[in-house]
C-alpha cells in the first residue's frame, strides 16, 4: 500500500491503496466517484473511459501509480450541474436504454469534441467504436454528438 | 385511501467519503414518499405541494418501463408530467402483481391497472373539487393537474384537492379515456433516469455500497460437468485485504475490503476439479447434432395432415438445416448482488428480472419464510433474461451467511461469461413439399436442442396454412446450463425459418412478399388446425414494411423481407443491400411493428431499432463455444458484440390499429437475421445458414457493413 495524491475534477484526493490498482476501482471504491463503470477489465468496452489531461483514456486497465500528477475528469466532473453540451445532447435526443455504458460514451464523445468540434461521420464512428453499447443505442449515440457539436457551436 | 406515513421507516441506504462530490445511493422504498403525501393506490400518491408521486414496480434494464408505466398513469390522472416523480418500488407482492422483466408482457398485463390507478384519482379529485364548488361533477373538467370549472372559471389544483379527493369513496367502476383523447401516450417522452444516467449517479447494483460491507468474488467450477476436489487457499487468504475465503458447493469465494485486493487475491487461489457428468466440447454437439436430427425419438409438437403421403406426391421437395451456437448474454453491467443475511431477515439489493425469484429462492435456501426477506431494486445495466435467473443472488446469500456480514458479491466480465444460462445452441432442418404448380402441400420441422425444452414454436406461422405439417423436437440434456435469452428460442428460428421460406418462395418463383401473404390468405380461407397468431395484423405489417421500403421497385439494391410474430407482438423487416466495389454492403433495415398503441414513441423506437441492432449483432458474430465443458470465449476481446460502424441505418414505423398494448421488448429481434440473410441471396444467390455469419464460407469477400 502507498499514498497517492490524484487530481480528479479540479480537486485534489488521496487514495491508500496498492500500486497496481486500476484507476476504476481507486475512483469507484476509494473515491466514491461510481459514475465511472465496470466492464470488462481489459479496455475493451469503454464503460470505464475517464480523461487524462484531456485525452480519453480507460481506468480499467490504468494503474493508479501510473497516473501522477496528470489532472482526471471523470463523469461527476465534466460539468458542476450535468449541463455539458454532450450531457443535454444525451438527454435530449433520449439515448440510454439502460444507461449503463452511457458515461462511458459520454467521456469519449467529450474528448472527441474537445480536440475535433466539427467531427465527420466517420470521425465520430471511428471515436466511438470503442464503446459498447448491449442495448444497441449507436444510431442515437451519433445523433448526439452531431447535436453536441452544434450545440459547441 | 391512507395517508402516507411519515419518513421514518424509509430506506435511505447511503455512504459518505467525506468528499463532496461524491454521490449518496439511495435505495428508496415507497415509505420514502414524503409525509403528508396523499397516497390514493399502490402506485400514487400527491403531494399537498401538487407533486405526483408514481411508483414503478417492475424492474428497470433499460425496456424504458420507469418512464413507460407512470406515464399511462400521469395519462388518465390528466397530470402535468413536468412534475411526475417516478420512484422504484421494492418487491411488494401486496400491493403489485407480476414485479417480472420478462417475456415482453409488462405492459399488456399492466395497461389497464395502471389507466384505473390514474383515472380513479382523477374520478376522486373532480369529486371533491364538486363537493367543495357544490356543483355537478359532470360540469367539471381536468387538465396537467388541475381541476377546472368552466361556467364559473374557477379552478384548483390536486396539491388543493388530494386530501379532500382521499375522503371521497374509491369508486368499483370508472370510465377510461377514449384513445383518441390520448396526450401523453403515444408521444415521445424522454428516460425520467436521463439526468441520472447522463451525471453518473449511483443508480445500478454495482454502484451500491453499505458502510462495512465486504466484497466477494466467487469462483464458480472452470468447466461444466466438473466438481471440487480439493481446495488450497493459504495464498489467497494470506494476501493483503482478504477476510477469508469460504467454499459452498462447488463454489470458493474470496471475501475482502476491496474489489482489486479480491481480484488479485483469487488469482492465488489454487482449486482442483474433478469430473462430475459429461465434459463437452462444441465438436460433440455438431456430432450429436447430426445425429439426433435423424433419431427415431422425437417429441411431436403439431401434426396436421399426412405429410408422409404429401411429400411421397410431392414434385419437388427442398431442404435445408441451420445451426446456431450457445450465446452469452452479456449485459454491459456483469452480475452483482448485495444481501445482508441477519438473525432476524434477510436485506437484499440489487439489478434482478424476478424479485419474487430471488426472495423465494433465497428463502428455499436458508429454510425461512419468504416473510422474513426484503427485496430492494437498483437499475440493471442490461439484462437481456440473464437476470431472470437467481444463482447469482444466491451467491451473494451463501457467502453472506458464511461471513455473518453484509456482503456485495461481485463477478467479473469472464466470470459473467462463464457462468452459463446461456442461449442454447440449436439446430434445425426444415423440408418442404411443392405441387407441380409450387404450392407448398407439406412442411416438416425438426428441432434439435441443448438444453432448449421445446425449440420449435409449433403454433407460429407458416402453421395452420399448410395442409401436412409435422414440427417435433429433440433434446439433448447437458451440464452446461441455458436460460431464456432475449426472445428465447424465436431469437434464432425466426432466422431459420424466414430463410427457409424465402428458399422455398424462389424454389416455387414467387415473390417472397407475396409467397408469405398467399399462405396467409390461405391460412384464412381454409385454415389447418388452430391457428395462434392473427393473420390480419401480420398481413398488416408485411404489407407497411413492403410500401415503405418500395418493395421490388428500386434499382440497384437488393432486398430481404421476414416476418415474424413472438409474444404478442408483429414485427416485419425488410433489409437492403447495394454492391459496392463488388461486394454487397448492408445499407439500411426497415421495420413495421404492431405493437397495438405505442405508449412512448420514443422508447418504442429505442426497442425496435435496438432489437435490430442486436439481432443483427448476435446473428452476424455472437458465438459461445466449448472444449472440454470450459467456454472458450471470456471477455469482449474475442466475444464479439456489434458496433457503431457495423450498424446499418434503420427506419422504423409503427401499425396504428388502436389495440391494446402487446409488449415490445423482444419482438424486433427475432426478424432481423432472415432479412438480412434474404437480402444478401437476394444481392449475391448465397444462402447463410449457420450463425454467427462472419464465420460462414458464404460471407468470404463479403464486406457487409459499409465501413467495416
Amino acid at each position: 500500500m502507498a499514498l497517492y495524491k490524484l487530481q480528479i475534477n479540479g480537486r485534489n484526493y488521496e487514495a491508500d491503496v496498492e500500486a497496481d490498482t486500476p484507476l476504476l476501482w481507486v475512483l469507484r471504491e476509494n473515491l466514491g466517484l461510481v459514475g465511472t463503470k465496470y466492464g470488462c477489465g481489459i479496455a475493451q468496452c469503454g464503460a470505464c473511459t475517464v480523461h487524462m489531461n484531456g485525452t480519453a483514456v480507460r481506468s480499467c486497465t490504468l494503474p493508479v501509480s501510473a497516473v501522477g500528477n496528470k489532472a482526471i475528469t471523470t463523469i461527476e466532473g465534466l460539468s458542476e450541474k450535468g449541463d455539458h453540451p454532450v450531457q443535454l445532447a444525451w438527454d435530449e435526443v433520449d439515448v440510454p436504454q439502460c444507461g449503463y455504458c452511457q458515461t462511458g460514451q459520454i467521456m469519449t464523445a467529450a474528448a472527441l469534441l474537445k480536440k475535433n468540434p466539427k467531427p465527420s461521420t466517420e470521425e465520430i464512428d471511428n471515436a466511438m467504436n470503442g464503446n459498447i453499447c448491449r442495448c444497441g443505442t449507436y444510431h442515437r449515440i451519433r445523433e448526439a454528438v452531431v447535436l453536441a457539436s452544434n450545440k459547441m457551436k | 385511501m391512507k395517508l402516507a406515513a411519515a419518513t421514518g421507516g424509509g430506506l435511505m441506504l447511503g455512504f459518505h467519503w467525506g468528499t463532496s462530490e461524491a454521490s449518496t445511493m439511495e435505495v428508496l422504498s415507497d415509505e420514502a414518499i414524503a409525509a403528508g403525501d396523499v397516497t390514493f393506490n399502490s402506485y400514487l400518491s400527491i403531494s399537498p405541494e401538487g407533486v405526483i408521486t408514481i411508483m414503478s414496480p417492475n424492474p428497470e434494464l433499460g425496456q424504458n418501463i420507469k418512464t413507460s408505466f407512470p406515464l399511462i398513469v400521469a395519462e388518465e390522472l390528466d397530470a402535468d408530467w413536468s412534475k411526475v416523480k417516478v420512484l422504484q418500488a421494492p418487491l411488494d407482492t401486496a400491493k403489485f402483481e407480476r414485479q417480472v422483466t420478462g417475456g415482453s408482457g409488462a405492459v399488456p398485463h399492466s395497461w389497464e391497472r395502471l389507466r384505473k390507478a390514474g383515472a380513479t384519482a382523477r374520478h376522486m379529485l373532480i369529486e371533491a373539487a364538486a363537493k367543495r364548488w357544490n356543483v355537478p361533477a359532470g360540469s367539471l373538467t381536468a387538465e396537467n393537474s388541475t381541476v377546472l370549472h368552466k361556467e364559473s372559471g374557477k379552478k384548483l389544483s390536486y396539491g388543493e384537492l388530494a386530501q379532500e379527493a382521499s375522503a371521497i369513496p374509491v369508486p368499483a367502476e370508472v370510465k377510461l379515456k377514449d384513445n383518441k383523447h390520448f396526450k401523453l401516450i403515444g408521444t415521445a417522452v424522454r428516460n425520467v433516469d436521463n439526468h441520472e444516467m447522463v451525471t453518473g449517479k449511483p443508480l445500478y447494483g454495482l454502484d451500491f455500497h453499505r458502510e462495512g460491507m465486504l466484497i466477494a468474488m466467487v469462483q464458480h467450477p472452470a468447466a461444466f460437468g466438473m466438481k471440487i476436489k480439493s481446495v488450497d487457499s493459504a495464498a489467497a487468504k494470506a494476501m493483503p485485504g482478504i477476510v477469508d475465503v469460504v467454499t459452498f458447493k462447488n463454489n470458493v469465494a474470496v471475501v475482502g475490503k476491496s474489489t482489486w485486493q479480491v481480484t488479485k487475491a483469487r488469482k492465488a487461489l489454487k482449486v482442483e476439479y474433478e469430473k462430475e457428468g459429461a465434459i463437452e466440447s462444441t465438436s460433440d454437439h455438431d456430432r450429436l447434432f447430426k445425429e439426433l436430427l435423424d433419431s427415431k425419438e422425437a417429441t411431436v409438437r403439431r401434426s396436421n395432415g399426412d405429410v408422409e403421403a404429401a411429400f411421397k406426391s410431392a414434385a419437388k421437395v427442398i431442404r435445408s438445416e441451420y445451426q446456431c451456437p450457445f450465446l452469452s448474454h452479456s449485459p454491459m453491467e456483469p452480475m452483482n448482488f448485495f444481501a445482508h443475511v441477519r438473525e432476524d431477515g434477510v436485506e437484499l439489493v440489487g439489478p434482478t428480472q424476478t424479485p419474487d425469484r430471488a426472495r423465494n429462492e433465497t428463502a428455499k435456501l436458508l429454510g425461512i419464510s419468504p416473510d422474513k426477506i426484503t427485496v430492494e431494486l437498483t437499475r440493471l445495466g442490461g439484462g437481456f433474461g440473464r437476470r431472470l435467473q437467481a444463482d447469482y443472488v444466491l451467491d451473494a446469500v451463501e457467502v453472506s451467511r458464511l461471513m455473518k456480514a453484509p456482503v456485495k458479491v461481485v463477478w467479473t466480465r469472464e466470470d459473467d461469461m462463464t457462468g452459463g444460462s446461456y442461449r442454447p445452441a440449436v439446430r434445425y432442418r426444415f423440408e418442404a413439399a411443392l405441387d407441380a404448380k409450387g404450392n407448398m402441400i407439406g412442411y416438416k420441422l425438426r428441432g434439435v436442442g441443448i438444453n432448449a425444452g421445446n425449440s420449435t414454436r409449433e403454433n407460429n406461422f407458416p402453421s395452420g396454412a399448410v395442409e401436412n405439417l409435422l414440427i417435433d423436437s429433440v433434446e439433448h440434456k447437458s451440464p452446461i446450463t441455458t436460460g431464456a435469452w432475449r426472445a428465447p428460442i424465436t431469437n434464432f428460428l425466426a432466422f431459420a425459418e424466414q430463410s427457409f421460406l424465402d428458399e422455398v418462395a424462389f424454389a416455387a418463383k414467387v415473390d417472397p412478399v407475396k409467397f408469405r401473404l398467399d399462405l396467409l390468405d390461405r391460412a384464412r380461407k381454409s385454415p389447418v388446425g388452430e391457428i395462434h397468431y392473427d393473420i390480419d395484423r401480420m398481413k398488416a405489417v408485411i404489407q407497411l414494411a413492403a410500401e415503405k421500403s418500395g418493395w421490388g421497385t428500386k434499382k440497384n439494391v437488393s432486398q430481404g423481407i421476414s416476418v415474424y410474430f413472438s409474444h404478442r407482438s408483429y414485427v416485419a423487416q425488410v433489409a437492403e443491400m447495394e454492391m459496392k466495389k463488388n461486394s454487397p454492403v448492408l445499407k439500411k433495415i426497415y421495420a413495421a411493428a404492431d405493437c397495438g398503441i405505442v405508449v412512448n414513441l420514443s422508447g418504442a423506437r429505442q426497442q425496435v431499432t435496438g432489437g435490430i441492432v442486436d439481432g443483427f449483432g448476435h446473428a452476424m458474430f455472437g458465438k459461445l463455444t466449448f472444449r472440454d465443458g470450459a467456454p472458450e470465449q471470456k471477455n469482449f476481446n474475442n466475444y464479439r458484440l456489434i458496433r457503431m460502424k457495423e450498424v446499418p441505418e434503420v427506419e422504423v414505423h409503427f401499425v396504428d390499429n388502436g389495440i391494446d398494448p402487446t409488449g415490445l421488448g423482444e419482438p424486433a429481434l427475432p426478424p432481423t437475421g432472415g432479412a438480412v440473410a434474404n437480402a444478401l441471396f437476394k444481392a449475391t444467390g448465397k444462402r447463410l445458414r449457420n450463425q454467427p455469419f462472419v464465420l460462414e464460407e458464404e460471407m468470404k469477400g463479403v464486406n457487409l457493413g459499409e465501413k467495416l
